[in-house]
């Protein structure tokens, strides 16, 4: 493997630790400010790659779906919250897991009675499409550049709203305590109803970029709410300096360990075998680093609650 | 069938009890068939396809098959194999079906082929086609009208092979489907398989892969990537500027996926039986309705269940629509007097296709849509290679 193929790969990584984030920083908020857990976050960010496919190929244009989708699964995400989630708070985990489970198979047959079972194509916008020539023969999809900066973008904000505004204040102090914020006179509903609904926000964001580089189909959050949890619990619940580390993270381990593990098995098995042993441990070497991880950091690389 | 177990006494003591039921399950004139389509799940969209295709020809035959009055029951086999088996079940016996015919995926038909064909019951896959049913494992009560799934792979390996391809970098998911695919490739290209590449079924993103096949640079690359990981890999395929080494292809473009893929998919290769251009008077007429009423172009899993109901069609009126004498009923479905959307149709002596087989290219129909198309014949006749060790007579 040349140098150049392991700039690339770790470029990959990048990329996917990006869009990781961008999934994952919605959670976390969620997970760590109101201590719910929301497997629900990735039909959210479904969701939002169907309003966003839906609403580009009405409107003719990437951008208009983009811009209208936003709110749009601001207020599917509110509407869940009224309907579903705002009765589940005082409940313990397991009434969390169930229930939004279960809204994770509504939603996943709502999309497919709405839209159809067949995947939806949603074309890259013509600003950004074409590529960089980054090794002979290899383009790297300008549109792929903008999700990067869209990450970093948002990451930037989302630190920016958590750690220098008032709002972040009460964010994090729910946190870390959130009966004594309620005792403080703050209204803890109103701000956990709208910690939720700008978690939905963002994953139906992530949705949307993701719309033309991955298939847009019933299900297609069920994978990346997998690793989401992975790069939020790596990262410590509740912490966006952590989600944006962790996911880079993850984003590296996957890739580089997919490109280099079947060559590092070579060293001890036959080629065939070396291939399959290779690509199966491969794909379990992000829960082993996880595993490795909280088994020297229980809390997390960047733990938010004190107690 | 000699060794009789407890599941034999079982079933045949039900079947005694049930008697006077079966005598009066069907109206005169009508017969009842079983449809299993997965409807549930991502996959649905192939389901829907073959129910539809089924639905299509039904609708060409006037709703009757042999001259009887068709019903058909539609089956969601959730692509789950114990769900398939208490609903098959639950088909054969409460609602007395006559023929069950579908199925998408080979675990499926795996789980339904004891209940179904110990029933007595003829049991007609249109899409899933392993090859454990084709050779010793060959039924009296099975037949299918798409292929063995080895088949198709080995078709690409010979167009690799012709082209005069020398390297070939090879990509499939990591599961049982995925080797076989590999291996089916293999078993008729000669060539160097630069790399081969296991990603994961859960696969989202293919940057890594793609990287190393610009490193590689073979003459092309072969791939097995049903549904979504499909649509993902030929999208950023063509985002990362590797069009220019061909793509060969089984079950990753088709227009089940089309749709989804859109134009990244133009050129690419596939390999089938079947294409939707192909110019013959049933198919014609089969894809110009079919697109008609689901402004779609149907796949192979519409093409084959709709030549699943021209051939029960064919059979029952041989028989003069008596579903009660088996022998007569099978000898005319193996004689499948049908005209086929593919032309030249006939089944071998393990219940399978023999047929031809064709390199498809994705292009561009009149009305915009995208379809395969053939781009030439690479089998002629070809029987399926486990054929010969089926001793059913």
């Amino acid at each position: 493997m040349t140098t150049q193929l392991l700039l690339v790969q770790a470029l990959n990584g990048l990329q996917l630790g990006i869009l990781l984030f961008l999934v994952a920083a919605g959670l976390t908020l969620v997970f760590g400010v109101m201590d719910f857990i929301n497997l629900a976050h990735g039909v959210q960010y479904m969701l939002g790659a169907y309003l966003g496919a839906s609403l580009a190929a009405a409107t003719g244009s990437f951008w208009w779906g983009l811009v209208l989708a936003l709110p749009a699964a601001l207020a599917a995400g509110l509407v869940l919250e009224v309907l579903v989630f705002r009765h589940l708070y005082a409940r313990d985990h397991l009434a969390q897991v169930l229930a939004t489970f279960g809204v994770i198979l509504f939603l996943n047959e709502g999309v497919k009675v709405l839209w159809g079972a067949a995947p939806l194509q949603v074309a890259v916008p013509p600003l950004l499409e074409g590529g960089i020539e980054i090794m002979p023969g290899l383009q790297y999809p300008l549109y792929r550049v903008a999700v990067l900066a869209a990450g970093v973008v948002t990451a930037g904000g989302l630190w920016w709203l958590v750690e220098r505004t008032r709002a972040g204040m009460l964010v994090r102090a729910g946190a870390t305590n959130a009966a004594m914020v309620s005792a403080l006179g703050v209204d803890i509903n109103r701000l956990f109803t709208l910690v939720f609904a700008f978690g939905a926000m963002l994953a139906g964001f992530a949705g949307v970029l993701a719309g033309p580089i991955f298939s847009v189909e019933p299900g297609m959050g069920d994978n990346v709410l997998i690793l989401a949890f992975v790069v939020i619990v790596i990262g410590g619940i509740g912490s966006i300096r952590g989600a944006f580390v962790a996911a880079l993270l993850v984003g590296l381990i996957d890739i580089l360990g997919k490109s280099l593990m079947p060559d590092l098995m070579r060293l001890f098995l036959d080629a065939s075998a070396a291939r399959q042993a290779g690509a199966a441990l491969a794909s379990m070497l992000v829960y082993v680093a996880m595993a490795a991880i909280l088994a020297f950091r229980p809390a997390g690389l960047f733990p938010v609650r004190a107690g | 069938m000699i060794g009789i177990g407890r599941r034999g006494l079982l079933g045949g003591t039900t079947a005694l009890l049930a008697a006077p039921a079966i005598l009066h399950a069907q109206p005169a004139g009508a017969v009842k068939i079983g449809v299993v389509a997965v409807q549930t799940g991502p996959q649905a969209a192939l389901g829907n396809q073959l129910k539809e295709g089924f639905a299509l020809g039904l609708k060409h035959l006037d709703g009757k098959l042999g001259g009887l009055t068709a019903e058909t029951v539609l089956i969601d086999d959730e692509l789950k194999p114990d769900v398939a088996v208490t609903k098959v079940r639950a088909a054969l016996e409460r609602d007395k079906v006559d023929f069950i015919v579908g199925v998408v995926f080979s675990n499926i038909l795996q789980a339904i082929m004891r209940p179904v064909t110990e029933s007595g019951t003829f049991l007609i896959s249109t899409n899933a086609g392993p090859s454990t049913f084709a050779g010793r494992g060959c039924n009296p009560f099975f037949f299918t009208t798409s292929y063995n799934n080895d088949q198709v792979h080995s078709v690409m390996g010979q167009a690799a092979q012709d082209n005069g391809y020398r390297r070939v970098f090879v990509m499939v998911p990591n599961y049982q489907a995925g080797r076989d695919a590999v291996a089916g490739f293999k078993s008729k290209f000669r060539g160097e398989v630069v790399d081969e590449v296991y990603v994961p079924l859960t696969q989202l993103d293919f940057s890594a892969e793609l990287a190393k096949i610009a490193a590689a640079r073979p003459d092309a690359i072969f791939t097995f990537m049903p549904g979504g990981l499909g649509v993902n890999l030929v999208r950023q395929y063509r985002q990362a500027g590797l069009a220019g080494i061909p793509f060969l292809s089984t079950f990753t473009v088709d227009e089940a996926t089309l749709p989804a893929q859109g134009d990244a998919a133009l050129g690419f290769y596939s390999a089938a039986s079947w294409a939707p251009n192909m110019d013959n008077p049933q198919n014609t007429r089969f894809v110009n309705d079919y697109v008609a009423a689901h402004n779609a172009v149907p796949a192979t899993y519409a093409a084959q269940a709709y030549d699943a109901a021209m051939l029960l069609d064919s059979a029952i009126r041989r028989v003069n629509g008596n579903l009660a004498g088996k022998d007569a009923l099978r000898a005319a479905i193996r004689a499948a007097d049908f005209r086929s959307v593919r032309g030249p149709f006939a089944f071998g002596v393990n219940h399978y296709p023999v047929q031809d087989f064709w390199l498809l290219k994705v292009g561009r129909r009149a009305d915009g849509k995208l379809e395969t198309q053939t781009d030439r014949k690479v089998f002629t006749n070809a029987v399926d290679p486990w054929a010969a060790e089926c001793r059913m007579r």
